[in-house]
């Protein structure tokens, strides 16, 4: 006779697709290590010859060398505001055109569509540096790739809304025998207006971050000292430019997003 | 009765002064935002000596080095473009796995206010420090190359993932935990049985979302030396070969493209 207390055995379901996609995933992330020459034990091994590198930059940065540091870092928040203001601007009639529910007219949307997926598929470093063989070394060739990549950016989010608005709004609009002018100031732009500002917030969130490294490739901005100060070895400037541009770029992403919150 | 042309119904907008002044410091200071930033920047004196470069980088697009395409040792870009690929899939993965942990100090139902409010600044700052300026750490510390950009990758993620994750934490059922604390399981077990199975579809796809972005990252890098399609990218752009640096761009395009669209796709049927 069976005993009362025997346990219930429920048969585990099986999963081999499942399985399948876990043990697919894994060969490809170690895959990946692998092939990248990703090794733990040397990470380890190197760490304290960084903990070293890490007190020259970080225990004690320079701290003369900061008034120095002002007007590279002005120009730095100069690129990114008018990167950010001139990318949005430009990104505003091109979203209303690349929505497919304003026009409704897929040969406009589509070549658009695949112009900003290319602006979009050139990370801005890699941008700037073609700037900077073209135009020279400097801001500008800085500021026109934080506003291709900002119009980009801001394009798809907008489109994005547009598609996505309250069809109330424009259907009352139409039965009163609106023409898309007017659909477009009185039922689409107030509703995505609020939007598109927060991502144009956004934006400039990015383009901070962007700009400050920019320099880097020659593109102005604080990242040009960063990039001589490093060459030159000079790791407590190094650490002050690293310490300043933190606390100024966590400065603007806290205003920033405190108006996000209010604005949607 | 009145006659039978339609009267114009007109509504007179009222002024209101205060509006005014709102709109006044609104526009006006976004204004003198833009002229202030503007004025810095020397525009003039730059398309002349531009145009020949500029002529010849087209002709570098139009007539791409495809020798370099199909080179398949080291040097080639095959080789690079994997290498950028697999930089981004380590990097991601490393930052999913150090979110989690962050993520569970991050969320308020989970450790209450005070943790939750410090791991949340904790996420902020990581996110605010700049990837390349990592990178350039890393590279001092573990010298030039992929796994450099592996770690910068995998840290500055956890920045973003670990907001996302936590946003989910916060924002998921208690009900399935509440069950299990009720049956007595440990909290390890509340945490591998009941949260995340609960939240594991959110985490999937903000990781893969993250990947898209650490595709352009990777690719970004080597331009300092972590590894990558950046490193023959700088090396055609200082060297000016512009069929070189056509054929980088353009499979650069192609290959951000293609997991975009993929890693769109497999978002899409996750959550």
């Amino acid at each position: 006779m069976k005993a009362d207390n025997e346990r219930i055995v429920v048969p585990r379901p099986r999963h081999f697709k499942r399985d399948a996609i876990i043990l697919g995933v894994t060969a490809l992330i170690v895959g990946s290590a692998w092939f990248a020459g990703f090794d733990l034990g040397r990470i380890i091994m190197n760490f304290s010859k960084g903990g070293r590198l890490l007190g020259r930059m970080f225990l004690r940065p320079d701290w003369g060398y900061a008034p120095r540091i002002v007007d590279p870092l002005i120009e730095t928040i100069r690129m990114s505001i008018v990167g950010t203001v001139w990318g949005a601007a430009l990104a505003l009639p091109v979203a209303v055109f690349a929505a497919n529910n304003f026009i409704r007219n897929p040969w406009i949307a589509q070549p658009l569509r695949v112009i900003l997926n290319i602006t979009r598929s050139v990370p801005a470093m890699v941008m700037a540096s073609v700037f900077v063989a073209v135009f020279g070394i400097g801001p500008f060739s800085g500021v026109l790739a934080l506003i291709i990549f900002t119009f980009g950016l801001i394009s798809k989010l907008t489109f994005e809304s547009i598609e996505a608005i309250d069809y109330g709004q424009v259907e009352a609009l139409l039965a009163v025998g609106a023409n898309k002018p007017s659909i477009l100031r009185y039922a689409i732009m107030p509703q995505i207006l609020p939007q598109f500002l927060s991502y144009t917030l956004y934006g400039l969130e990015i383009n901070v971050r962007a700009a400050a490294v920019l320099g880097y490739v020659g593109a102005g901005g604080i990242g040009q000292i960063f990039e001589q100060n490093l060459a030159w070895r000079n790791f407590d400037r190094v650490g002050l430019i690293i310490i300043i541009s933190f606390f100024v770029v966590l400065a603007i992403d806290l205003v920033s997003s405190a108006i996000r919150k209010r604005l949607v | 009765m009145t006659d039978s042309k339609a009267v114009r119904i007109i509504v007179k907008k009222r002024l209101n002064p205060l509006k005014l002044v709102y709109g006044i410091i609104n526009y006006g200071g976004l204004a003198a935002l833009v002229i202030w930033g503007s004025s810095g920047i020397e525009y003039l004196g730059l398309m002349q000596s531009a145009r020949g470069t500029l002529e010849a980088l087209f002709r570098g697009f139009t007539h791409p080095d495809m020798s370099y395409l199909l080179n398949m040792s080291r040097d080639g870009l095959p080789f690079a473009i994997v290498e950028t690929v697999a930089i981004a899939i380590a990097g991601t993965f490393a930052s999913a796995l150090l979110s989690i942990p962050v993520a569970l100090l991050a969320s308020q139902n989970i450790v209450g206010d005070k943790v939750s409010k410090l791991g949340k600044f904790i996420v902020t700052a990581v996110r605010t420090f700049p990837e390349l300026i990592l990178a350039l750490i890393f590279i001092s510390i573990v010298g030039p190359g992929a796994p450099a950009g592996i770690l910068a990758i995998g840290i500055h993620s956890v920045g973003m993932l670990a907001k996302l994750f936590s946003e989910a934490i916060e924002s998921m059922d208690m009900g399935v935990k509440e069950a299990l604390d009720s049956c007595g399981a440990t909290p390890m077990e509340v945490l591998f049985r009941a949260m995340l199975p609960e939240v594991s579809p959110e985490f999937i796809s903000y990781t893969l979302y993250r990947f898209e972005i650490n595709v352009r990252a990777a690719a970004t890098l080597g331009l300092v030396g972590a590894g990558g399609i950046g490193a023959p990218l700088i090396f055609a752009i200082r060297s000016r070969v512009w069929p070189r640096v056509g054929i980088i761009m353009i499979a650069m395009i192609a290959v951000v493209t293609l997991i975009d669209i993929i890693s769109g796709k497999l978002r899409k049927r996750l959550v």
